[in-house]
């Protein structure tokens, strides 16, 4: 077997750029979060709706968004689109696109599922003091929900950010992207991706905790 | 007092799918006065007041609250259904308590009490706070006003649940068990704000199974059966000479709890 030498200067010397990666490809996850947490209220509502024309098209969304590799999407928006001349957008912007259609998808899953459990006392306690129909979602149906599906929403912000890693298919200069290009100058192979899998781990957990802490907050108020 | 009474049901149908659980129901109550409902569960006492505050549509008949009917209008002969903003309007002048407290799990004490007020009544924030304030004080829960629900016995969370209904100063409240999911030592302080309130000349409709409650508060008492009215009358009339087997027997359960009446 080879003598393999650690190298770690290639990371202190790269640590600004990885830094700056790892704080996009952050910026990525959570932007898209809170796009899809838009769209996901929005499709859940369509969803539960009796319009057939209204829950029918969100269905086929959101079981083609479930059904395909992220990848494949990510390639789709970024080179299918401009195909048919839609093309306004830059990578960054069209991988947020990407995110966000995705984290919808699942978000609407999620909500879907917290409304359907919404007990019906509170609805009618909302109902009785006169809130109208939509003060009733607002005030009352919203609060309680986000509350029910926090541990999910936190879930899926954790998988969001894993999966910025996708972005350096399309040159996104996120944290793997700035790694394979160090690996490409350097070959130090080993301290490349042994650091950023460390920032991967320790960024994903950190965010696993602060949102635990915020769920025991909130878990005994509902 | 006007000769036109607060609440006027008239012939009042509810089916679910096909059992019909109210068969016309002719009901009125009075400003100022508590009408109690009782008789055994399926009797539809519970339905009826859910109809009265349009968690339940009723099918047929008519429920006039100060002669407006409610959950529709009368257009060139025909019902038509209110929107559901009128409906929520009608809501706002009708107080309810539920069984079960259903309290805003996420809102203090005081927050619960001032929800309605600010956005429904449209009232500023230091004023609804103030209302709550005075109200939880009635209750006996000044201190508790910043207590989230779960942080609250059953019998205070009820009170709390009074104190928003009647913060909302509605023409009637409506009362559905308030007292059957409560431990036995929690019942007495629960009915008693609520005795507090009947002396205060609160309109109320009551379904209890109270019946020491319901003989000494209210001044009518409504007997049913099979989603009919069977019996109805002051109390004196209803528990000391009731004219069905069916009362009798359903009394006869209470029994031991009158002390000195006899059936």
């Amino acid at each position: 077997m080879i003598q393999y030498y650690f190298d770690w200067s290639v990371i202190t010397r790269n640590a600004g750029a990885l830094g700056e990666a790892l704080l996009l490809g952050l910026g990525l996850a959570l932007v898209s979060l809170a796009i899809g947490t838009v769209i996901g209220l929005a499709a859940a509502y369509a969803r539960l709706s009796c319009r057939p024309w209204l829950s029918w098209p969100v269905w086929a969304y959101v079981e083609f968004i479930r059904c395909m590799p992220l990848l494949l999407l990510i390639f789709f928006v970024y080179f299918g689109l401009p195909e048919f001349n839609i093309s306004w957008f830059d990578k960054t912007q069209s991988f947020i696109l990407t995110l966000s259609l995705y984290a919808g998808a699942y978000m609407s899953e999620v909500f879907r599922a917290g409304l359907g459990s919404m007990p019906k006392q509170y609805v009618e306690a909302a109902k009785a003091i006169g809130l109208r129909p939509w003060q009733r979602q607002r005030y009352v149906v919203l609060p309680v929900m986000f509350r029910i599906t926090l541990p999910a929403i936190s879930n899926n912000l954790i998988s969001l950010f894993k999966d910025t890693s996708l972005a350096a298919a399309i040159a996104v200069p996120e944290l793997t992207f700035v790694a394979r290009r160090i690996n490409a100058d350097t070959f130090r192979v080993m301290e490349v991706w042994l650091s950023v899998s460390a920032l991967y781990l320790i960024t994903a957990y950190t965010i696993a905790t602060l949102l635990r802490l915020v769920e025991r907050r909130y878990a005994s108020i509902r | 007092m006007s000769d036109q009474p607060l609440l006027r049901a008239q012939g009042v149908r509810k089916s679910f799918g096909s059992v019909e659980v109210l068969k016309g129901i002719d009901l009125e109550v009075r400003q100022g006065q508590v009408v109690s409902l009782i008789g055994a569960s399926g009797s539809g006492k519970t339905t009826f007041l859910r109809c009265v505050n349009l968690l339940e549509e009723h099918d047929a008949g008519d429920i006039l609250l100060d002669g407006e009917p409610i959950g529709y209008r009368v257009e060139n002969g025909r019902r038509r259904r209110l929107s559901e903003t009128r409906v929520s309007a009608q809501r706002a002048r009708i107080g309810m308590v539920f069984q079960q407290f259903n309290l805003f799990p996420h809102l203090t004490a005081e927050e619960n009490v001032m929800l309605g007020l600010t956005k429904v009544l449209g009232k500023g924030k230091a004023e609804a706070r103030e209302i709550a304030g005075h109200w939880l004080g009635r209750v006996g829960l000044e201190a508790r006003r910043a207590h989230y629900p779960y942080q609250l016995s059953g019998g205070q969370q009820q009170r709390v649940a009074i104190a928003r209904a009647v913060a909302m100063e509605p023409r009637l409240l409506l009362f559905d068990e308030v007292t059957s999911a409560l431990d036995p030592e929690l019942v007495a302080e629960v009915l008693g704000v609520m005795q507090q309130l009947a002396g205060s000349g609160m309109t109320m409709l009551v379904v209890s199974h109270e019946m020491l409650f319901v003989r000494d508060v209210s001044h009518h008492v409504v007997f049913m059966d099979g989603g009919r009215v069977a019996q109805a009358g002051p109390p004196a009339e209803v528990f000391d000479r009731p004219d069905s087997d069916r009362l009798r027997g359903f009394l006869g359960r209470f029994h031991g709890m009158f002390g000195g009446v006899r059936h």
